[in-house]
């Protein structure tokens, strides 16, 4: 398997990187970790006159929190986000999704950015973006903006960036107070893609109340899904087990997942409220003791 | 198209080579510097035999370019072992534990391993199975090679 041939750019700068993609447009394509968009090539799915390497553009590495988010730069590497002390303080739900992406061989490799800008709906963080509504900042040769998360996936592998523009970086909020993250999935194998799973972040009061969610559902649609309905049935209450299962129930039940060899249509929604319904239930738990 | 210029380090020696953009490390590796050791299966990142250290950090040569290792420092399957041309504990423990039968997955076994072992000396049996999960067998049912890690990280250990 090769790919068709392509001109290769290496450009050091966000500035060249933004300048190439205005002079090519539609032709070109932006190579990240590499850990998708080589397959996709390899196997000739698509292809591109001109791929603009991004790996050595040192400004688009690095994570910092500032002004209540973490903002972690398109180009860091999921095993740098892995084992940050900043993502794990202050980006928990970014921390628990990492370790469930591929395998360690693929994080040394792929990029925070990458997963995000490919907007594969069983990837986890798109879904951790869109549940924390995460703001994507993004470049062209005309200047910056941020773009909600709720406003950047728009169907299975494409996203509302321009041709000529680039994922620069990821701001996260930082949710204070008693809160607690959990992702889970369901899987074939361990680091294969998700047949379905789910990001959830909650925030309790004093008496126990929940006071905020957020749940992201990831396989669930042609894009990461934000169980808005769920989480407003939840806000407010103090919800006991049978609660928590209905509200798995909700957050699936618009949801119209795919119907593949790897798992029906029915079985994805089955899982997809029951694995709603757990992390919720290890989440508050998490959140009132600690 | 044009052919770019590559020069990097591989198993401590400067070489250097003229590739296509579109040439895999992998491939690149095989073909051009004839290491033969670093095996291609998928050739789409699943099966992990073409796993190489990319400036210590095990990654899959299938799934980047040649030209983008310049500058690198790569480690292949011929250069983790001793100089000597003898066992480096992983392998040997590969053998003696059976990790392989008929060893076209090895070398990328061997490869993970070795960088697994330096991030995680002292692993559970749980997180050994988890470090091995980005590498396919299709001979051993993965029980050889999960006692062959557990032998290595005593040995690397009890020497280090």
């Amino acid at each position: 398997m090769k790919p068709a041939a392509f001109e290769y750019h290496a450009p050091e700068s966000v500035a060249d990187v933004v300048a190439l993609l205005a002079e090519h447009g539609d032709d070109a394509k932006v190579l990240a970790g590499g850990q998708s968009l080589v397959p996709l090539l390899a196997m000739r799915l698509t292809r591109f006159p001109h791929i603009v390497d991004l790996n050595r553009v040192s400004d688009l590495q690095g994570i910092e929190r500032q002004n209540g988010s973490v903002t972690i730069r398109a180009m860091t590497r999921q095993s740098v986000a892995e084992h940050d002390a900043v993502v794990a303080a202050s980006a928990p739900l970014v921390a628990a999704a990492l370790p469930k992406i591929g395998h360690f061989q693929i994080r040394n490799r792929g990029t925070v950015g990458g997963s995000i800008a490919h907007a594969d709906p069983a990837s986890e963080l798109p879904a951790v973006a869109l549940a924390l509504d995460a703001e994507l900042e993004v470049a062209s040769r005309s200047g910056s903006r941020r773009v909600p998360a709720a406003e950047f996936f728009e169907g299975t592998w494409t996203t509302t960036l321009e041709a000529e523009e680039l994922l620069t970086a990821v701001h996260f909020p930082v949710w204070e107070g008693s809160c607690a993250f959990v992702v889970d999935e369901i899987a074939r194998r361990s680091g294969d893609f998700a047949l379905t799973g789910v990001a959830v972040a909650v925030a309790v009061g004093t008496g126990g109340a929940v006071e905020r969610s957020a749940i992201g559902l990831v396989g669930m649609g042609p894009t990461p899904v934000r169980a808005s309905d769920a989480e407003a049935a939840l806000n407010g209450s103090t919800p006991d087990a049978q609660d928590l299962a209905e509200v798995g129930r909700l957050a699936v039940s618009a949801c119209d997942p795919s119907d593949d060899v790897h798992a029906s249509a029915e079985y994805r929604i089955h899982v997809g409220a029951h694995l709603v319904q757990r992390a919720l239930d290890r989440a508050l738990g998490e959140a009132r003791g600690g | 198209m044009a052919e770019h210029e590559i020069t990097f380090t591989v198993n401590g020696q400067s070489r250097h080579g003229r590739a296509e953009a579109r040439k895999t490390l992998a491939d690149f590796l095989r073909e051009d510097l004839a290491l033969t050791g670093t095996h291609l299966g998928c050739e789409h990142g699943v099966c992990g035999a073409c796993t190489v250290l990319l400036d210590g950090e095990a990654v899959r040569s299938c799934l980047m370019f040649a030209v983008q290792a310049e500058g690198s420092d790569i480690v292949t399957i011929e250069g983790i072992g001793p100089a000597d041309g003898s066992l480096g504990p992983v392998q040997e423990a590969f053998r003696q534990a059976h990790g392989l039968q008929c060893g076209f997955c090895t070398p990328g076994f061997v490869v993970s391993v070795h960088a697994f072992l330096q991030q995680n000396p002292n692993p559970s049996l749980d997180e050994i199975r988890e470090g091995l999960s980005g590498n396919l067998c299709r001979c051993t049912g993965y029980q050889g090679i999960i006692k062959a890690v557990q032998i290595a990280a005593e040995t690397m250990s009890a020497t280090a």
